[in-house]
C-alpha cells in the first residue's frame, strides 16, 4: 500500500500533489500521466473519477469529466488502468469522486476495488460529516479506507475538531469559498484562516487546495501547511498541451527539484 | 402534527432526503435548517405571506366543478385553479413564502434556477415586490425555448445567466446555481421545487401545502366534506404535488395519483418518468430516485414539458412511491396534448404543458359515478402556446 500517512510521516513540508481526471485528455491517457507525474517526483497524485454533475468542481474539471466521459471511461475501466499500475507506481494515489458513484456502484465493491488498486484514501466532497459519522465510517473503517475531510473558512472550531479526530491522513484545506479553479494569488484573509486552523494545533497533516495553481502559490500555501494540490491549472496544460512534457509543468512549481 | 411524512431530524424520508452537499455549503444549510421552520410557524411571517397570497397573488385561488369534463369521465371532477394565480402557476405560493424566509435572515440577494421559466418569472417577480438583487440560472437550450419568459424575467429586473455546462437545461441550471451558491454564501437559493438538500424539500412543501389547505374548506363548503376520493397532480420536481397532497398524506382513504411524463414512451429511451426508469441516488443534495446509468452518471430525461424532465423526484415523493402511499402513473407528450386541447375545448381552460399530463391519466382510471376527484390545474398555458399551435394538426 502506498500509504499517503506514511508520506506525510514522513515529508512534512512542501508535498505536492496533482490532481487529473481520468481518461482525460485520452481514455487510454490515465497511467501515461501517473508515470510522468511519478518521475516528476509529485509526491501524491489525486485520481478524479469522472462525474455527469461535479457540484464542487468548476468550469475547467467539469469539461475534463465530460471529455473524459465522451471518451468512454467508466469506473470499471478507471480501476482496471489503475490496478495495472499497482506493482510499477510507487507514488501514493488518492480517489476523488462522488458519493453517488460509489453507491451506485456498490458501496462494498467500491471500497474493494479501491483496495484492491493499492489506494487507501478517498475524497468525496459531496460526503457530509453525519452521513459519515451514521454510516461511511464503518464501512470504510472495515476496509482500511481513509476519508478525507474539507475544511473551509467558515467551518467552525468544533467542526474543525471533529474532523481532526476522524482523520488518518490529511485535512483538505479549502483555500477560499470557491469551487475549485486557478485563481492566482493568495490573500491577506486566506493566510488570517491558514492561521487560524495551524493554531488549532491539530494531529493532522493539513494539504490546501483550491485556488493553488503556480509557483507562487504552491510555495505560499506550503508556509501555512504540508503541502498543497494543483487541480485545474494541470487540467488546463494537459488541454492544451496532452501528455506531453508534464516534467516541464512541474518545474514551473516546483522548482527546486 | 407529526406525521410519518415529515422529515426526521436529518431531513429524511424513509431512506430519501438527507443533505449531501459539500462542506462548502454547510454553513448556509444549517442556518436555514436551524430557522425555517421557527420562521415559518411565527405570527409575523404568517401574517405577511398570507396578506400576499390573498392581495398579490389572489389567493384562495377557486376549486372548480369542471361539470362537461365529469360528465365524459364520471364522477364529480374538480379543478384546483393554481393557473390563476399571479404569474400563472402555484410556483409562486413557494416564492413568496421563501422571499420572506430570506428578508427575516437578512439576505439581500437571490439566485434560483428554472426549467421553463416558471419558478424563475416567480422568483424574479417576488424580487421586484422585495426590491431585492436577483440572479437566474437558465439551461442554454432553456432560454432559447423559452424566450418570452427570459423576456419577463429581465423586464422584472432579474439577470438570466446561461448554464452552457452538461446538458444545458433544468439540471445543469441547478448545478450551476448550486456552484454560485458555494462561491458566495451570503445569496439565499430560492430552490423552485420539494428537490434539493434538507431542509428544501421540506420549506417547500410546506409552503405550497396551502394548497391541499383550501382545498379542505372548499370542498366541505361544495360537498360538505372535507376529503375528496382522489387527488391527482403532475410531479417533475413534485413541488405542486406536493402542496396538493400535503394535508391529505396521513389520510389513508384519499387516493394520491403522481403523474409523471413519460415523453415518447417510458421505455422509448426518450422519457422523464422517474419512478419507473430510476434507482436510489443522490442529486443536487438529496438521496432520492434518479436516472443514472451503471455507473452512478445522471442521465438527461426527456419531455415535451421543459417543467417535467427533471431526472430525480423530490424525497418525498420518492418516500410516497415507495411506501405505495401515492400511485405513479404517467402520459407521454401526444396523451398530454390531447388533454389540454379537450380541457380548452369543454371547459375553456388552457392548461400548462405539465398540469396537462395529469390531466391526460382520466381515460385511464376506473372513475366510480360518485367519486370525488381534486386534479391540481398547477399552470396556465399561455407559456406552451407556441407548442400548442405547432401540434394543432
Amino acid at each position: 500500500m502506498n500509504s499517503i500517512y506514511n508520506l506525510l510521516q514522513n515529508k512534512s513540508k512542501d508535498n505536492l500533489s496533482i490532481y487529473f481526471t481520468a481518461g482525460y485528455p485520452g481514455l487510454n491517457d490515465t497511467a501515461k500521466v501517473i508515470q510522468e507525474l511519478s518521475k516528476s517526483k509529485v509526491d501524491f497524485i489525486e485520481v478524479g473519477l469522472p462525474y455527469s454533475d461535479p457540484l464542487a468542481d468548476g468550469p475547467t474539471i467539469q469539461e475534463s469529466s465530460q471529455k473524459a466521459l465522451q471518451n468512454g471511461i467508466n469506473l470499471d475501466i478507471v480501476f482496471e488502468q489503475l490496478v495495472q499500475l499497482k506493482t510499477t507506481n510507487k507514488t501514493p494515489l488518492v480517489l476523488m469522486g462522488y458519493l453517488n458513484q460509489l453507491l451506485k456502484y456498490g458501496e462494498e465493491k467500491f471500497c474493494q476495488k479501491v483496495i484492491d488498486c493499492g489506494i487507501d484514501t478517498l475524497i468525496l466532497p459531496d460526503l457530509p460529516m453525519v452521513e459519515y459519522e451514521n454510516h461511511y465510517k464503518s464501512l470504510f473503517d472495515s476496509y482500511g479506507i481513509n476519508n478525507v475531510f474539507l475544511i473551509t473558512p467558515q467551518t467552525t472550531v468544533e467542526r474543525i475538531l471533529k474532523i481532526d479526530s476522524y482523520t488518518k491522513s490529511f485535512i483538505y484545506m479549502v483555500a477560499s469559498s470557491a469551487i475549485t479553479g486557478a485563481k492566482g494569488e493568495i490573500s491577506q484573509e486566506q493566510i488570517d484562516y491558514f492561521n487560524r486552523v495551524n493554531s488549532l494545533k491539530l494531529k493532522s497533516k493539513l494539504i490546501i487546495g483550491f485556488g493553488i495553481s503556480d509557483h507562487q502559490t504552491f510555495s505560499k500555501a506550503c508556509e501555512y501547511s504540508n503541502g498543497a494540490i494543483i487541480g485545474s491549472a494541470f487540467i488546463n496544460y494537459l488541454g492544451e498541451n496532452g501528455t506531453e512534457n508534464i516534467d516541464g509543468f512541474i518545474k514551473t512549481i516546483k522548482s527546486d527539484y | 402534527m407529526k406525521s410519518k411524512f415529515h422529515p426526521d431530524k436529518n431531513g429524511y424520508f424513509g431512506q430519501f432526503g438527507g443533505a449531501f452537499v459539500p462542506e462548502l455549503l454547510f454553513p448556509n444549510v444549517k442556518e436555514l435548517e436551524d430557522n425555517y421552520i421557527q420562521i415559518i410557524e411565527s405570527e409575523e411571517f404568517q401574517q405577511e405571506y398570507k396578506s400576499l397570497l390573498k392581495d398579490y397573488v389572489g389567493r384562495p385561488s377557486p376549486l372548480y366543478l369542471a361539470k362537461r369534463l365529469s360528465e365524459k369521465y364520471g364522477g364529480h371532477i374538480y379543478l384546483k385553479r393554481e393557473d390563476l394565480n399571479h404569474t400563472g402557476a402555484h410556483k409562486i405560493n413557494n416564492t413568496i413564502g421563501q422571499v420572506l424566509i430570506a428578508k427575516k435572515l437578512g439576505k439581500t440577494k437571490i439566485i434560483a434556477e428554472t426549467g421553463a421559466g416558471q419558478h424563475g418569472v416567480a422568483t424574479a417577480t417576488v424580487c421586484a415586490l422585495m426590491g431585492l438583487d436577483c440572479t437566474v440560472f437558465m439551461g442554454e437550450k432553456d432560454i432559447v425555448r423559452q424566450a418570452p419568459n427570459v423576456a419577463r424575467m429581465k423586464m422584472l429586473g432579474a439577470k438570466v445567466v446561461p448554464a452552457t455546462s452538461g446538458s444545458k437545461t433544468l439540471k445543469d441550471a441547478t448545478n450551476e446555481a448550486i456552484r454560485y451558491w458555494i462561491q458566495h454564501p451570503e445569496t439565499f437559493y430560492m430552490i423552485g421545487s420539494v428537490v434539493g438538500p434538507h431542509p428544501h424539500p421540506d420549506m417547500v412543501a410546506r409552503l405550497q401545502a396551502v394548497i391541499s389547505e383550501e382545498i379542505q374548506w372548499q370542498l366541505k363548503e361544495k360537498t360538505g366534506k372535507t376529503s375528496p376520493d382522489t387527488i391527482i397532480a403532475c410531479v417533475g420536481g413534485g413541488s405542486n404535488a406536493a402542496g396538493a397532497f400535503y394535508h391529505f398524506m396521513d389520510d389513508e382513504n384519499v387516493e394520491l395519483i403522481a403523474v409523471e411524463a413519460a415523453g415518447l414512451g417510458v421505455n422509448s429511451g426518450e422519457s422523464a418518468a422517474t419512478s419507473q426508469l430510476g434507482e436510489v441516488g443522490i442529486i443536487h443534495g438529496s438521496k432520492t430516485i434518479l436516472m443514472q446509468d451503471d455507473f452512478g452518471q445522471i442521465m438527461e430525461p426527456y419531455s415535451i414539458s421543459a417543467g417535467l424532465d427533471y431526472p430525480g423526484v423530490g424525497p418525498l415523493h420518492a418516500f410516497l412511491y415507495e411506501t405505495n402511499r401515492a400511485i405513479f402513473m404517467n402520459a407521454t407528450d401526444q396523451e398530454a396534448l390531447t388533454a389540454a386541447y379537450e380541457l380548452t375545448k369543454i371547459e375553456g381552460i388552457i392548461p400548462a404543458l405539465e398540469t396537462a399530463h395529469a390531466l391526460a391519466v382520466l381515460p385511464k382510471l376506473n372513475i366510480k359515478k360518485d367519486q370525488v376527484i381534486v386534479i391540481n390545474l398547477s399552470g396556465r398555458g399561455d407559456k406552451d402556446l407556441e407548442t400548442f399551435i405547432k401540434h394543432l394538426d
